[in-house]
């Protein structure tokens, strides 16, 4: 029976706030930056306590990516924060140049990323983040699952040296990790063990692939869940070791299809281990404006596409 | 340093120039003949460094970026020449597993580069973050910057040049080559920077001129704007420039921005330059 101690309902973003605020008191070289995002980042703790040591750049994204690089040469860690679309498509070309082609040791750290924006509408949904970010050599692509694990999460990049980009969310979901769990960069977390599919997610699909797996269970279908928090470095054995096992994968992601998680998963298999694999994630399309979980729903994202995943997936092998 | 010693020092710096860029048939020479005189000067005479033992956080010491970064040639030959790496290494410029690359970057560990350019419009925002990481680390050196003055059409800069303004970034010095032309033809035909003077003004920043071929005049006018920092503003130095200076053949024309002499032209060119410090 597969159960999980749930601690509460928050965001994932809040998780980062509570994260960078510990960080303010533990590490003097930690700076964050905000481009008129700091309520929404929930960075306002850390800006509270250490004023001397946060940087408002206004609505200039570009210049707040330049000014973290050149950070980095003095040996300071800077934080910055606004939207995921804004972390990303926006400002490119700067961390492109100034952060992963000079690898410099900044953390870009990314809000309401995905269709759980919401009712803001597709100009503000990235779904392609994560695959620009992986492009890019030099740098750590983190998704976290829940509040825990991103708290935990942002506290754990600032001891990595080099470009991360963090990603997270809007949304209130439950919070499933345990509140002293370890995070490593790299190393994904079986948070189920079964025998029949794989399911490997990430993001707020943790929690999805949870319900999944439940729904599985009562159909007699044993699940094995994999947490893969960290995309790149993808932690190949752990994939390799559970598919070897269950024959079979989901993947399943609020990203693009294109370029995310699955793609990821899809080249190691491809290399060393040929499985049928199903990719839940958006199908080449914008989103649009609605209530979070609705839009899940609407655009493939929610538990019974990944129960449906997996039933195909089991039945290709 | 003497006047003279430094003018020696820029006719050898044009001498690598040419030769870098004519050996692999590309790069940019105008661009770096106009910056020769500034380069050798700031480097030679106004900043505190530390050629011989580089290091990336550059505590204590003035930091330069080069924002425009495809006039690397002047860049690696001042370095070079400065002590930074040796000078035979400039003949490298461009070739497969070259730390001179291209345009400047810092993953092949080039003593003196401190952040990647060439996609221009970045490096006075990079400049301001390491203004502000000398700030928090009590750091009393200053930040120096070169940009292209078509460079300014990117719209990044201006978001630097708000911020820096409205933060009092005081300890910082930018300095615009100034020299009317870019790849297309004249700065002011293709995009018109208006009256930039007023411009900076108008952001907060304090502005001087300056004449970038005159030795004496570079020392007066970059002293006068560390004399000027800490005063709670930014400051930028309009630095008039001829693209391709030194070279008759060469000067005031866009057309040498982006492509090397033939070895004919070189050997017209180099004619022109004394070999102060002997070739590389």
């Amino acid at each position: 029976m597969i159960e999980f101690e749930i601690f509460g309902n928050k965001d994932t973003r809040s998780g980062f706030g509570e994260g960078l605020q510990e960080l303010g008191q533990k590490n003097p070289n930690v700076v964050g930056l905000c481009a008129d995002l700091i309520g929404s980042l929930k960075m306002d703790a850390f800006k509270k306590e250490n004023p001397d040591r946060f940087f408002q750049t206004g609505i200039a994204e570009a210049n707040m990516i330049g000014i973290a690089a050149g950070m980095t040469i003095g040996g300071k860690i800077p934080f910055t924060g606004t939207f995921a679309i804004f972390s990303t498509g926006r400002v490119y070309d700067q961390i492109r140049q100034s952060v992963a082609y000079s690898n410099k040791n900044v953390k870009i750290c990314a809000s309401h990323a995905g269709l759980t924006l919401g009712e803001d509408g597709a100009t503000h949904q990235v779904l392609e983040d994560i695959g620009m970010m992986k492009m890019l050599p030099n740098m750590t692509v983190v998704v976290p699952c829940d509040f825990n694990q991103t708290k935990q999460a942002t506290i754990a990049i600032a001891d990595h040296i080099g470009p991360v980009y963090l990603r997270f969310g809007r949304p209130v979901m439950p919070i499933f990790i345990k509140p002293d769990a370890e995070f490593v960069i790299g190393k994904a977390d079986v948070l189920i063990e079964g025998t029949d599919v794989t399911i490997i997610a990430c993001g707020h699909m943790v929690w999805k692939s949870i319900e999944a797996a439940k729904k599985l269970e009562a159909q007699g279908i044993s699940v094995e869940l994999i947490n893969m928090h960290t995309i790149k470095p993808l932690d190949a054995a752990a994939i390799l070791k559970s598919v070897s096992k269950t024959k079979c994968v989901v993947t399943a992601e609020e990203h693009m299809i294109n370029g995310g998680l699955g793609d990821s998963v899809a080249q190691v298999l491809t290399r060393n281990l040929l499985v049928p694999q199903e990719f839940v994630g958006v199908n080449d399309t914008f989103g649009e404006s609605g209530n979070p979980m609705e839009l899940m729903t609407k655009y493939g994202i929610d538990t019974d596409n990944v129960v449906e995943a997996a039933l195909k997936a089991i039945s290709r092998k | 340093m003497e006047t003279l010693e430094l003018e020696k020092i820029a006719s050898q710096v044009r001498r690598d120039i040419l030769r870098m860029v004519s050996a692999v048939n590309s790069g940019h020479p105008g661009g770096s003949l106009g910056c020769a005189d500034f380069l050798t000067v700031l480097y030679f005479d106004i900043m505190n460094h530390n050629a011989s033992n580089f290091s990336m956080d550059g505590l204590n010491e003035d930091i330069f970026f080069l924002s425009n970064g495809h006039i690397s040639p002047v860049w690696y030959s001042v370095l070079a020449r400065s002590g930074y790496f040796p000078t035979n290494e400039l003949g490298t410029f461009r070739k497969l597993g070259s730390r001179l690359q291209g345009h400047p970057s810092t993953d092949k560990k080039l003593p003196g580069i401190r952040m990647a350019s060439g996609s221009l419009g970045q490096g006075l925002s990079v400049a301001v973050g390491t203004a502000n990481a000398k700030k928090l680390n009590k750091d009393k050196s200053l930040v120096f910057t070169l940009h292209g003055d078509g460079e300014l059409q990117e719209g990044q800069i201006w978001e630097a040049l708000m911020y820096a303004a409205a933060n009092k970034v005081d300890n910082l010095i930018a300095t615009i080559d100034y020299n009317g032309r870019q790849i297309d033809g004249d700065v002011d035909d293709v995009l018109s920077l208006g009256n930039l003077h007023a411009k900076f003004t108008a952001f907060g920043w304090e502005v001087l001129e300056m004449d970038g071929h005159n030795i004496d005049e570079l020392k007066a006018t970059l002293l006068k704007a560390i004399s000027m920092t800490g005063n709670q503003k930014p400051i930028v130095i309009i630095m008039k420039t001829e693209m391709g200076q030194g070279v008759d053949f060469m000067i005031g024309s866009h057309k040498w921005h982006g492509v090397a002499p033939n070895p004919e032209q070189l050997e017209n060119a180099l004619g022109q330059l004394t070999e102060t410090l002997g070739d590389y």
